[in-house]
């Protein structure tokens, strides 16, 4: 049988990692969507300097693992004298490592739409932000937002790497209640329980709009 | 939360690309831990005694760790097993036999070393071993030859000496479940500790400027200060692990016989030099 007490004894330990989860996820979910959104544009933007830059931050990114990433910023730029603390350094990893994903997703999005919208938008007098703006973008979201969502969920769980630079997540202090009490499995049910707490509502709200858009077709 | 400042630098900045290279090779020294005691019946080493036995076969066995640093690691590239408890031993093989080379040192682990030793394959442990009340019932101790015990790894210029110094705002940095997780907690409660996967990472985390000092067995911490020598071991030690060399029990012939070489040892000042070679300075009074 699982053994409720933990909840009890650890509860307040729980809690904390799980508000930190939380909080580290929903700043990594609105960094990496406005980093990976500059980053998309860079790629298909007309300007070819623009072009490699957001080539080379999605290739090197999101060919390396995640753990590399969040270490770069937490042992990486202390030497070169900017400290963070453990949460920081790996809400920022999280945010760079899944911006990568989400530019390559936007793109697809972008590009998804035919070339023939863009000019019959142009020929018709539209500038090129305002092709974008009234053309391309309202039909693109709607591709992107299936997998965008994937995105966003993965983003969740891994924001448990915090966990193994001390970041003070659901992760870490699920480590340290298994440690404390000897009952592995039960303690990380719970971890999984509170990580479902989190993904369940995200994948629901992501349906939503999904249907909604599709509504608007 | 400052995090949006810091993140408008890093957007500001773009991606800094660099790699830092902060693997810490070759810490992975082993935490001496509680070795299981089997409950099988003592072979009888003692109604010969381990002497005569040492005297007769010319050699003296002992069981030694071949994977920790400092105190008994073997050379890949030599083979040979070196450390302070190999020191010792052959300390103790010369005052026997009159040569410290007529020695065979035997691996042992925190786990098979107290079977050997009661099977009759090795007749003394000189392997990091804590002395506890648990153990003095399954066989006989020396005295104290090495007084292990939790101690802080701190930057050269720190200020921090004592557990004492840990005070509001400062950061000690621990291994998950490591016993020292709790008693750093105990001992300096003000102090925020945060733990890693391994003391290779806690490291790696110290030298980042993450924490203020890292805790473990002062031993684990001479290896980590000796690989980096902008880092020194704290004098203090907050929780006694003192090390003694096992002996069959009931062998009280060879318990004074190895105590009078450990004595003699420390009279002569040799004990002083095999401790300033490996832990690198001398042995606190």
């Amino acid at each position: 049988m699982i053994d409720f007490s933990i909840l009890f004894s650890h509860g307040d330990m729980y809690l904390e990692g799980f508000g930190n989860t939380l909080k580290a996820s929903l700043l990594a979910l609105v960094g990496s969507l406005i980093l990976g959104t500059i980053f998309a544009i860079f790629r298909i933007s007309p300007i070819r300097p623009l072009n490699w830059i957001g080539a080379a931050y999605v290739e090197f990114v999101r060919n390396i693992p995640l753990i590399l990433v969040v270490f770069l910023f937490f042992v990486g730029l202390p030497a070169i004298g900017i400290r963070l603390n453990p949460f920081v350094a790996g809400t920022m990893g999280l945010t760079v490592y899944t911006a990568a994903f989400i530019a390559e997703t936007i793109r697809a999005g972008i590009q998804a739409v035919p070339r023939g919208q863009t000019e019959a938008a142009r020929s018709s007098g539209l500038t090129y932000l305002q092709t974008m703006r009234y053309v391309i973008l309202p039909q693109a979201i709607k591709v992107v937002i299936p997998p965008m969502g994937n995105q966003f969920i993965n983003l969740v769980k891994n924001s448990s790497v915090l966990g193994v630079i001390a970041g003070l997540d659901l992760m870490y202090f699920g480590d340290l209640v298994a440690a404390d009490t000897f009952v592995t499995f039960d303690v990380y049910i719970f971890v999984g329980l509170f990580y479902l707490i989190l993904t369940l509502p995200l994948s629901a709200f992501v349906g939503y709009l999904e249907r909604r858009l599709a509504n608007g077709r | 939360m400052k995090a949006n400042r810091v993140w408008k630098k890093v957007a500001g900045m773009g991606l800094v690309l660099m790699l830092s290279t902060a693997a810490l090779a070759g810490c992975g020294g082993g935490k001496t831990s509680d070795g299981a005691a089997p409950g099988g019946q003592s072979t009888g080493a003692a109604s010969t005694g381990t002497l005569a036995k040492i005297k007769e076969r010319d050699k003296f066995v002992v069981g030694v760790k071949y994977d920790l640093n400092l105190f008994g690691l073997k050379d890949p590239n030599t083979g040979n097993v070196e450390g302070f408890d190999i020191d010792i031993a052959k300390a103790i093989a010369k005052k026997a036999l009159g040569d410290e080379n007529k020695i065979e040192l035997k691996e042992v682990t925190s786990k098979t070393r107290i079977p050997m030793l009661k099977n009759g394959e090795i007749d003394a442990i000189v392997a990091t071993m804590t002395i506890t009340e648990d153990r003095k019932k399954e066989v006989d101790f020396s005295d104290v030859y090495f007084l292990a015990g939790g101690a802080l790894l701190v930057k050269k210029d720190s200020n921090i000496n004592s557990v004492k110094d840990l005070v509001k705002g400062t950061k000690v940095l621990t291994a998950k479940g490591s016993t020292y997780s709790k008693s750093i907690r105990e001992k300096a409660p003000d102090s925020e500790v945060l733990e890693f996967e391994n003391y290779a990472e806690a490291f790696t985390a110290l030298k980042a400027g993450q924490g203020d000092a890292l805790t473990t067995d002062n031993a684990l911490l001479y290896g980590m200060a000796k690989q980096d020598s902008n880092y020194r071991v704290t004098d203090e030690i907050f929780t006694e692990e003192p090390y003694g060399i096992a002996i069959n029990k009931g062998d009280t012939e060879f318990v004074t016989f190895v105590n009078d070489v450990l004595k003699e040892l420390k009279e002569n000042g040799e004990y002083d030099k095999i401790y300033e070679k490996w832990i690198g300075e001398k042995p606190k009074k």
